[in-house]
């Protein structure tokens, strides 16, 4: 059973991490170099820990499950970065950045580390532009900005539709810069498989060698966990094939508390599903909404091609039911709203489950270049998608999960509740509540991984007694090391005997059938229940009934599958557990027993003012329900409005 | 949107591993969608083999939206197939037709050496990253973002340069197996950055000198490299790198850099 205390310093919150910098301990410039740290992933987060902690001497090992570091899928992002620069001069500041990502986040993230992202996130464009982050750029040579949703200022910095990857090349190349230099040890094409916990203390980490098959064991003094989000429990998403939970959710059976798993973001825009054989979703950047006008047709059942239906025929919703916010409302807002309209017949498209994206309006008024030159890639990616042209017809737009704003619970310090294991970016919980901002994400990995690990972590090291992490370091023959190996190597065995008939990825769709429908944009206690019976009887299949062709101990693709779908059936019934509990509508988690008569979400601040942090009791066991209350000394609860 | 399916006969490079000899099989499938991605049609493939109890074929893939640069399939003798500036995964079957034969075998070139079927090891681009594809600043140095202007022209010629996804199409496209294109791009992204300038010489140095250690060969001439590359990155590039490479060997001895640090 373990202890939440979220290690919030004290003071007024814009002195809080200023004061709680100089009151952390500091590790000998000397005495770094007898450290050692573990890094697990290396998108944003992982990358920037990597290189900025072997920047100040200690020594690293960083994994990832690529065959380069370069394609952890942060490189997907598209549409920007958030900071609080203020250079449009249009009333921006630290403040308003933490305000809006609070007020964004729907009242469920911790005030003091929003705050602190928005500290950060200066010195993270800062850096960027150093390391030669090709950023848009005005006429006069200063960096551009665009606006983003949730946010009535022009805050975003962007590289084209690129900016994920261009942030991602930054961080992956000063990574291989320390890669050069040796004090990064680079493993690519590995897979962490199980956390090795000694005397209570995150002491290394089990990998499978995706190229051999083998399992080796690595040491350290400390662990940081960067390996993304979990969207891919719902098969379908716009995370990349091998996005997977198991890096968390093996912590999390070694002890790690995991918070809000039924926190997840389905973003508005992404390119709906033609057919069963698809085998994931694109995202279109939400930046396409400062452009694009989201609409429908006023009558349901209308089967018109879009060029038929006259104007005063077409329902721009958004902008009818939002006017101050208009298109660029949140994520969540947005995308419930698209729902809304599909399920009242006004979908559009083959499956009608779409609506359109129409820049009509802003070609008219800007000229085609210049929605090219803003916009180019995106358009050509769709059409090559659709064979559509979006210059010519509006986009078929559906939502898509995109994003899991719950993960590993850490403390202020982005420590888990296993001493020596840090969480950072996506697969961490505590920035963005229970909605994520556009352009958010990027800043919150960067920021994690640049400018908040590099001082907790030396604070967590300084206070380990000396002799143990250098002389006294366990031997990866430990026993505690052989006992994670037998429990993986067991799976493994157990696996690849069961020789039955259905592929795992056949499996995996069915499980994402059952938690889109049911864990899914809106959700109630019946379809909740009914996930809660139906994740068990798929997870007797999987057991009784899967096919992993080959061998254990070589390459195979289908057993790296297998093992991450046993973590998918675990967290995916965790999910709704947790939506269960979760009586209240808040952000992305839409009660349907709990809205407002406009059909907004309607939250519960008496009850559920709080995070759900849930305990691993075992294989078969119910596990328990902890609570860490959130306390709001800066920003108002007020119920959310984008009207 | 189109929904009739295709049959596709496909011939497959399959190999064991890099040290046994490859062969080429023959599949063929008759519920091709013509909405699904070249990948999507392999995943296909895959499912009927291990419902047959016969190990997939490999090949590398991820985030399927043309931007990680993982897929690398050879397509009737093409990198990425017939498309221009589309990667393997976003090519999709519309753009074949109803009974063709298509032959999939994985980039080939001596530094990237085949792991399984069509998957192969690029970490020589990585290991050419390290020798000097950075700008040397450590976290928490960097100045104000907006007290060095960068014309907008720099920075747009720089972020055309920087799209490039590391894919190695330009090496499976030369006849000589080089990477000029790949170097050249982050040589010319960083160095036309005034950020990038105070080590270009040095760079560039070391990159090409890693790319020759690591097996590449030289520049061909002959531009296969421009027309393969998914993200359209110009073969000016080179011409670029070459004027840099030669200034940095005539005008100073560059200091040995780093890069020599091998991994696992």
């Amino acid at each position: 059973m373990f202890k939440l205390d979220a290690k919030i310093p004290e003071g007024p919150i814009q002195e809080k991490w200023d004061r709680y910098r100089f009151q952390l301990k500091l590790v000998n410039p000397a005495n770094k170099r007898k450290y050692s740290v573990i890094v697990i992933g290396t998108g944003l987060a992982g990358a920037s820990a990597s290189a900025s902690l072997a920047e100040l001497g200690y020594n690293v090992q960083t994994f990832c499950i690529s065959d380069s570091p370069r394609r952890a899928h942060s490189i997907a992002a598209q549409g920007g970065i958030n900071a609080a620069k203020n250079y449009p001069n249009d009333g921006d500041s630290v403040w308003r950045l933490f305000y809006d990502t609070v007020k964004g986040g729907d009242y469920r993230s911790r005030e003091a580390n929003v705050y602190r992202l928005a500290q950060v996130s200066n010195n993270i464009i800062d850096q960027c532009v150093a390391q030669g982050v090709p950023f848009a750029r005005d006429y006069g040579g200063t960096l551009a900005n665009r606006s983003f949703g949730g946010a009535q200022v022009s805050r975003t910095f962007y590289a084209r539709g690129q900016t994920g990857q261009q942030l991602l090349l930054g961080a992956y190349q000063a990574m291989m810069r320390q890669v050069g230099m040796g004090k990064v040890q680079l493993f690519t094409r590995r897979e962490m498989l199980n956390l090795v916990v000694i005397d209570g203390r995150a002491r290394g980490v089990v990998i499978r060698n995706l190229v051999t098959g083998e399992l080796e064991h690595y040491v350290a003094d400390a662990v940081i966990l960067a390996s993304g989000g979990y969207s891919t429990v719902y098969y379908l998403s716009t995370n990349a094939m091998n996005s997977n939970c198991s890096g968390i959710w093996r912590a999390h059976k070694k002890g790690a508390g995991l918070a809000n798993p039924c926190f997840t973001q389905i973003h508005p825009t992404c390119i709906p599903m033609s057919s069963d054989h698809q085998s994931k979703l694109t995202l279109m950047s939400e930046s396409l909404r400062n452009d694009g006008r989201v609409w429908v047709p006023k009558r349901a059942g209308d089967n018109r091609p879009p060029a038929e239906i006259p104007e005063e025929e077409r329902d721009y919703y958004l902008e009818r039911i939002y006017p101050s916010f208009g298109n660029l409302v949140p994520r969540d807002v947005a995308s419930r709203n698209a729902k809304l309209q599909c399920d009242a017949g006004k979908g559009v498209g083959a499956t009608k489950r779409a609506v359109y994206l129409d820049f009509a309006s802003a070609i008219a008024r800007d000229g085609a270049d210049s929605i090219r030159k803003k916009y180019g890639n995106l358009f050509e990616m769709y059409e090559r998608i659709t064979d559509e042209d979006p210059y010519k017809a509006p986009m078929r737009i559906y939502p898509a999960v995109h994003y899991t704003m719950g993960g590993l619970w850490v403390d202020y310090n982005l420590m888990s509740t296993i001493p020596g294991l840090f969480v950072l970016g996506e697969a961490n919980f505590s920035d963005h509540g229970a909605n994520r901002l556009g352009a958010s994400a990027l800043m919150q990995g960067l920021g994690d991984g640049y400018f908040v690990i590099p001082y907790t972590i030396g604070n967590y090291l300084a206070e380990l007694p000396l002799a143990t992490v250098a002389n006294g370091r366990p031997e990866s023959k430990h026993p505690a090391f052989m006992a994670a190996n037998k429990e993986v190597q067991e799976e493994i065995n157990r696996i690849i005997s069961v020789k039955g008939k259905r592929s795992v990825s056949d499996l995996h769709r069915e499980l994402g059938k059952i938690m889109w429908e049911k864990v899914g944009m809106a959700r109630n206690e019946k379809g909740l229940k009914e996930a809660l019976t139906e994740i068990p009887r798929l997870r007797e299949e999987f057991r009784r009934n899967s096919k992993v062709p080959g061998r254990a101990d070589d390459l195979n693709p289908e057993m790296e599958k297998a093992l991450r779908m046993n973590d998918y059936l675990d967290l995916g019934e965790l999910m709704a557990r947790d939506a269960l509990g979760r009586l209240e509508s808040c952000g992305g988690h839409f009660r349907e027993e709990s809205q407002t008569a406009e059909s907004e979400a309607k939250r519960d601040d008496e009850k559920h003012c709080n995070v759900a942090v849930w305990e691993h009791k075992g294989e078969g066991a119910l596990p328990e329900r902890h609570v860490e209350e959130l306390k709001f000394e800066n920003v108002q609860l007020s119920q959310r409005s984008y009207k | 949107m189109s929904s009739k399916n295709m049959t596709i006969h496909l011939k497959i490079w399959r190999q064991k591993c890099c040290s046994e000899k490859g062969r080429m099989e023959n599949y063929t499938l008759t519920t091709v969608s013509p909405d699904m991605s070249f990948l999507e049609m392999l995943d296909l493939l895959n499912q009927e083999l291990i419902v047959k109890g016969e190990e997939p074929v490999v090949f590398d893939h991820d985030c399927r939206e043309g931007i990680c640069g993982a897929c690398s399939l050879m397509i009737n003798g093409e990198p990425h197939g017939p498309e221009m500036l589309t990667t393997s995964c976003q090519l999709h079957m519309r753009k074949f037709k109803d009974g063709d034969t298509i032959v999939v075998e994985p980039f080939r070139a001596k530094a990237f050496p085949v792991i399984r079927d069509l998957a192969c090891d690029r970490s020589a681009f990585d290991k050419i990253i390290a020798s000097g594809g950075f700008i040397s600043v450590n976290t928490g140095s960097g100045a104000e973002a907006n007290a060095t202007l960068v014309k907008q022209e720099s920075a747009e010629l720089a972020m055309d340069a920087a799209a490039c996804i590391g894919c190695g199409a330009c090496v499976a496209a030369c006849s000589n197996a080089s990477a000029m294109l790949f170097v050249a791009a982050k040589v010319s992204h960083l160095g036309l950055l005034p950020q990038g300038d105070p080590e270009a010489s040095k760079r560039v140095y070391n990159m090409v000198k890693r790319m020759d250690e690591l097996g590449f060969g030289n520049c061909s001439n002959e531009g296969e490299c421009e027309a393969a590359c998914p993200k359209g990155i110009k073969i000016s590039n080179i011409a670029r790198m070459n004027r840099k490479f030669l200034l940095s060997s005539l005008t100073s001895a560059p200091e040995e850099g780093g890069g020599k640090q091998e991994w696992n």
